[in-house]
């Protein structure tokens, strides 16, 4: 499929990137190289065969149900956000 | 591998590693290095030792970091920007592994950020140099860690490899890597790349280290429940007939002298008694359409927790809440990343995904399936790491299929889960290293590593 700028705006919208002008212009060019190489999929014969996500030896690990001792405090945490008030995350506003 | 003893202190081990890692600044090898820490830790080693007292397999052993792997030592960077600043306060289930034997990290080493690439150019910080040629890439992502193994600076470095990240660094170096089986060492605490291929591996000079680390690092582990218990010691030491090579790789889109070193091999496993059986594996051709469609899928999940919240980078452009996601990971992210998580919501997003995800999904269940039928007929398989040896500095940093096209041979490994061992095969006539890989099914690693001797 062909790529065009408003494709890739929207998919900067989805990824949340500001893209420049510049930029958006490269990756129309780039993604749209590499939406075609993928696309190559197109021919290969894939009827009647299931998918494959995962390829460990899926089983079921079972534990106690109770909460184990973390790795992080909650304050070693905090202290790696760049403000904190009363134990929370600062942000600007939303609206 | 040199360790630390009453004859050899640890002290002396990790002055030497350091001193080295000071002549070879100029390769861009580190991220981070750490004198003091890494000091004080060969001391603890040494008045052990002094003592009496028992010390680990690893005691001393200065090695070095591939800098996405969560230790409070130093920053963790993953080469990335919007990483800088941020200082783990966990550490990964490999490196407590790596140090409760003993081993002593001496620095942290560069990688293709977030190692999305296959020429550590990708970095936010400047590319690595290759050991052999300076103009060249050192290959990637865990470029920085070959480098620190070839030039003899350290005993080993960790890598990871979600599609080729340890091998072809290693053979564009002449070093040994290893991807192991899927599961067989702890994820925890490494930064995710794509959860189903990632894998956790080593670069060492000689494949008893490898042994060595493999049965350090690798076991069950709460922490990562795609780990299960005995992965790397379940495999029985079985003794190997044939080696097949593939029909599909040998074509002119392979370097010609990699080829040769491929068939001089095979000349040697016969010479031993070894049968080369030539295989013909079409389904692999896909291997690398699916791969650049399932691990953009699983890495624009991964990334997307990277917004200038909780940790790391946050943009200084002010605005309201959604800005400063879309600013700071405007300005954190390489391009290479930005491209990858793009094209991983493509794929996924409604209208596409039956065409692209689904289909490489069913893709990779025909790629499983070529392998199994392979080592149905042979015990391992032998082929090239990678269409070339190193590449020029900046000449394919531009063109994204070029540099994907570099993993063309290495990825259907992590999208079936089996092992690759990167092993050195000689020098090309520009005094460049060849590598080749050695294949085996799931769980084979350990014969694997051994089964590797006989190439030398």
């Amino acid at each position: 499929m062909e790529i065009k700028r408003e494709d890739i705006l929207h998919l900067a919208n989805l990824s949340n990137f500001s893209l420049s002008e510049k930029e958006a212009g490269a990756l129309e060019k780039d993604l749209g190289g590499i939406i075609k190489y993928i696309s190559q999929l197109d021919e290969l014969d894939t009827e009647d065969v299931e998918p494959t996500y995962q390829v460990f030896e899926m089983e079921n690990v079972w534990r106690e149900d109770e909460i184990l001792e973390q790795d992080a405090s909650r304050e070693e945490l905090l202290k790696l956000s760049k403000e904190v008030i009363d134990n929370q995350i600062k942000v600007p506003k939303v609206l | 591998m040199k360790i630390a003893n009453s004859k050899v202190t640890a002290e002396r081990l990790v002055r030497d590693a350091l001193e080295k890692a000071k002549h070879f600044d100029d390769y861009h090898i580190f991220t981070f290095i750490d004198e003091e820490g890494a000091i004080k830790k060969a001391k603890e080693i040494d008045a052990k030792i002094a003592r009496g007292e028992k010390v680990g397999r690893l005691a001393g052993v200065p090695y070095a970091l591939k800098d996405n792997f969560l230790s409070p030592r130093g920053e963790t960077t993953a080469s990335a920007h919007i990483l800088e600043g941020f200082t783990s306060p966990i550490t990964a289930t490999a490196v407590e592994k790596l140090e409760a034997e003993g081993a002593i990290m001496i620095g942290r080493t560069n990688l293709d950020a977030f190692a999305h690439g296959s020429s550590t150019e990708n970095s936010y910080y400047g590319p690595t140099l290759n050991a052999f040629d300076k103009k060249r890439v050192a290959g990637g992502s865990s470029g920085g860690s070959a480098v620190a193994v070839a030039l003899d600076i350290v005993e080993f470095a960790t890598g990871t490899d979600t599609g080729g990240s340890i091998r072809q660094p290693a053979s564009f170096n002449g070093v040994y890597g290893l991807k192991p089986t899927y599961g067989c060492i702890s994820r925890y605490g490494v930064v995710a790349m794509a959860s189903s291929t990632d894998c956790i591996g080593f670069f060492t000079k000689s494949s008893d280290d490898m042994e060595l680390l493999m049965s350090v690092a690798s076991g069950q582990d709460p922490k990562d429940l795609t780990t299960l218990a005995d992965y790397y010691n379940d495999s029985e030491n079985k003794k190997a007939k044939k080696v097949g090579i593939i029909k599909d790789f040998d074509n002119d889109s392979v370097d010609k002298e990699i080829r040769e070193a491929l068939k001089k091999k095979c000349e040697l496993l016969k010479s031993k008694g070894y049968e080369i059986v030539e295989l013909e594996m079409p389904a692999l051709k896909y291997a690398l359409a699916a791969y650049y469609i399932i691990v953009p899928a699983e890495v624009a999940s991964n990334l997307s927790r990277y917004d200038g919240v909780r940790y790391g980078f946050r943009s200084e452009k002010s605005g309201d809440l959604d800005k400063l996601y879309a600013n700071t990971r405007d300005e954190g992210f390489m391009s290479e990343n930005k491209r990858r998580i793009m094209i991983g919501n493509f794929v996924l997003s409604s209208g596409f995904y039956d065409a692209y995800f689904l289909k490489a999904a069913k893709a990779r269940t025909l790629i499983v399936k070529e392998y199994e039928k392979a080592f149905k007929k042979v015990d391992y398989l032998l082929t090239p790491v990678s269409p070339n040896p190193a590449f020029l500095l900046g000449e394919k940093v531009n063109d994204p299929i070029a540099m994907y096209l570099e993993d063309m041979m290495s990825v259907s490994l992590n999208l079936a889960g089996i092992p690759g061992l990167a092993i050195p095969a000689g020098m090309n006539k520009n005094g460049l290293p060849l590598g080749l890989q050695l294949v085996g099914p799931r769980r084979s690693d350990k014969s694997l590593i051994e089964f590797s001797k006989e190439l030398i």
